[in-house]
């Protein structure tokens, strides 16, 4: 069931959850989103430009977090602004055929502000990656019923 | 390498028009793990009051990372695009981005500031669906920020 606007109230939790990354997955999104930087698929290019190795694109984070946000509010499109900065990178480890994850990033969320005129609540995520928060100031605001 | 301070302010006006199919959602959701059933299935997306099927929140990254590629390109703005980091992004969206809609983006310069040896640029597109007739209907504002970084950072 999607929230109603009257039932929130600042800094409640709206759940997490946990996503495994494999390479594989950061190609799939290179496919999706057409950005092909090759520091998210090849490591010898990676630590040539001096990274410890293949890194998430930022993108794939700030994409797959606000997905707790969709779920929790209903109706993707009630996400209307969705903002963060990228502080940290994700290092994928290659676990290909292995059926592990290369990295296992954690999602929580909560309630950081209400406009009761707009209807709309502010969810800031927490974003982390091997205990530091990869992503800053990640907020979405949603838009309720 | 130096950054162009002379783009600072530069736009980039829409060139060519995005066509949002269902497949690209559903391939984009996919991608970042989406699983609401309004990314995949039309009467889900329809029961929800949608005429088609919704994109995730930030699939307008492909719309605005397609229009950063013309000033990453442009030989005149001096910029080693193996040397480009994200640092922030933003999607306001005036409306979601639904399949069938016909998107062109408008690029804008909104910041170029030195950073050691390197720069911070901010760019902002204006992301438009065509609308009948001749008519441009606001969809999304997206802003990034991108450090270029220079020897050695």
């Amino acid at each position: 069931m999607s929230p109603t606007f009257e039932e929130l109230s600042v800094g409640q939790d709206i759940g997490g959850r946990s996503i495994d990354v494999t390479r594989q997955d950061l190609v799939k999104y290179a496919g999706a989103s057409g950005d092909f930087n090759p520091i998210h698929w090849n490591e010898a290019f990676a630590t040539g430009v001096e990274l410890p190795g293949v890194i998430a694109h930022g993108m794939f984070t700030m994409g797959a977090a606000v997905q707790l946000v969709s779920d929790w509010a209903g109706d993707p499109a009630a996400v209307v602004d969705y903002q963060t900065r990228f502080t940290k990178p994700v290092l994928v480890s290659d676990t290909t055929g292995t059926g592990d994850a290369g990295a296992v990033i954690d999602v929580s969320g909560a309630v950081g502000a209400l406009d009761a005129d707009a209807r709309t609540a502010r969810v800031d995520l927490t974003v982390v990656f091997d205990g530091q928060k990869v992503l800053m100031k990640a907020q979405a605001l949603v838009r309720l019923a | 390498m130096t950054i162009n301070p002379d783009l600072q302010g530069r736009s980039y006006p829409a060139a060519e028009v995005y066509d949002v199919g269902r497949e690209k959602i559903r391939e984009f959701a996919r991608a970042v793990k989406a699983t609401h059933p309004a990314h995949f299935d039309v009467d889900a997306a329809q029961g929800l009051g949608h005429p088609d099927l919704v994109a995730p929140p930030t699939f307008a990254i492909i719309i605005a990372q397609r229009a950063d590629a013309q000033l990453i390109e442009d030989p005149e703005a001096g910029i080693d695009f193996s040397r480009v980091v994200h640092a922030d992004q933003r999607f306001t969206h005036h409306r979601p981005i639904f399949a069938g809609d016909r998107l062109v983006a408008e690029l804008h310069v909104d910041g170029v500031r030195a950073m050691g040896g390197g720069a911070m640029i901010t760019t902002r597109s204006e992301i438009f669906a065509l609308t009948d007739g001749d008519g441009r209907e606001p969809v999304a504002t997206t802003k990034s920020s991108i450090l270029v970084r220079g020897e050695g950072q």
